[in-house]
C-alpha cells in the first residue's frame, strides 16, 4: 500500500491495455522477423529503414517495455519484502526507461539511413 | 494444482520475455551501430547457448500470448468455473505447442533456432 500515483487501479488497467495492444504488435513483430529471408546486416538495416516498419517497431518496443515494466513490478511487489522492494522496482523502472531510450535512438538512426 | 502451475508459468514466461526484450533492444542497437557491431551481435546470438535461449523465448512467447488471452477472459468475468478453467488451460498449452512447432518448422529462422539444417 504505497499509495503512489500510477499504482493500484491505473497499474492494473495499463497492464491490460498494453497486453491487448501487444497481441497484434507482438504477432506482427514475430512473424515479420521470422519471415525475413535472413538476418544479416543488409536485410535488417533495410527492414527498419522503411518508415512504417520502424514506426511499428517503435510502437511494439515501447508497448513491450511498458508491459514488461508493469509485469516485473507486480512480481517484485509479490515476492520482495522490505526496503529491497522499492529499490528493485526503481532499478527495473530505470532499466526499462534506459532500454526504451536506446531503442528510440537505434530506430531513429536506422530509419534515417543507419551507420552506412 | 494444474491451474496453479499454469498461472505460475504465465509469470515465469513473462519474466523470461522481459529479459528477452532487453536482448531485442541490444540486437537493434547493434544494427544501428553498423555492420561490425551487428556482426559481433550475430556471433553472440548464434552460439549454442543463445540458440537455446531463443528457442525458450519462442516457447515463452506463444505460451504467454495464449495464456494472456485466458487471463483477459478471466478479467472480463468469463471462464472462472473450475472445470472451464481446466479445459481452457489445456487448450492454451496445446495452442502454444502447435504455434511453437509451426514457427520452428515453417520459418528459416525457426529451423535455425531448432538446430534443423
Amino acid at each position: 500500500m504505497s499509495g503512489r500515483a500510477g499504482t493500484g487501479s491505473h497499474h492494473w488497467r495499463n497492464q491490460r491495455l498494453t497486453s491487448v495492444a501487444l497481441l497484434p504488435l507482438g504477432l506482427w513483430f514475430l512473424i515479420a522477423l521470422l519471415r525475413q529471408p535472413g538476418l544479416d546486416y543488409a536485410i535488417v538495416s533495410g527492414w527498419f529503414a522503411k518508415p512504417l516498419q520502424a514506426f511499428l517497431a517503435a510502437l511494439f518496443g515501447a508497448t513491450l517495455l511498458w508491459h514488461s515494466m508493469l509485469g516485473v513490478q507486480v512480481v517484485l511487489e509479490d515476492y520482495v519484502r522490505g526496503p529491497l522492494r522499492r529499490f528493485t522496482i526503481g532499478l527495473s523502472r530505470l532499466a526499462h526507461t534506459a532500454a526504451a531510450l536506446a531503442l528510440a535512438c537505434a530506430l531513429f538512426r536506422l530509419v534515417t539511413g543507419g551507420a552506412g | 494444482m494444474y491451474t496453479m502451475v499454469l498461472s505460475i508459468l504465465h509469470r515465469a514466461s513473462g519474466l523470461y520475455l522481459s529479459a528477452c526484450g532487453f536482448l531485442l533492444v541490444g540486437w537493434l542497437v547493434a544494427a544501428a551501430l553498423g555492420p561490425e557491431a551487428y556482426a559481433c551481435a550475430i556471433r553472440f546470438f548464434t552460439t549454442l547457448a543463445m540458440r537455446i535461449v531463443l528457442l525458450l523465448a519462442l516457447a515463452a512467447f506463444w505460451y504467454h500470448l495464449f495464456a494472456g488471452c485466458r487471463h483477459l477472459a478471466w478479467d472480463t468475468g468469463h471462464g472462472f468455473e473450475k472445470k472451464v478453467a481446466r479445459r481452457t488451460g489445456t487448450v492454451v498449452v496445446l495452442l502454444a505447442a502447435a504455434a511453437l512447432a509451426a514457427t520452428l518448422i515453417l520459418t528459416p529462422a525457426g529451423r535455425f533456432v531448432a538446430g534443423v539444417p
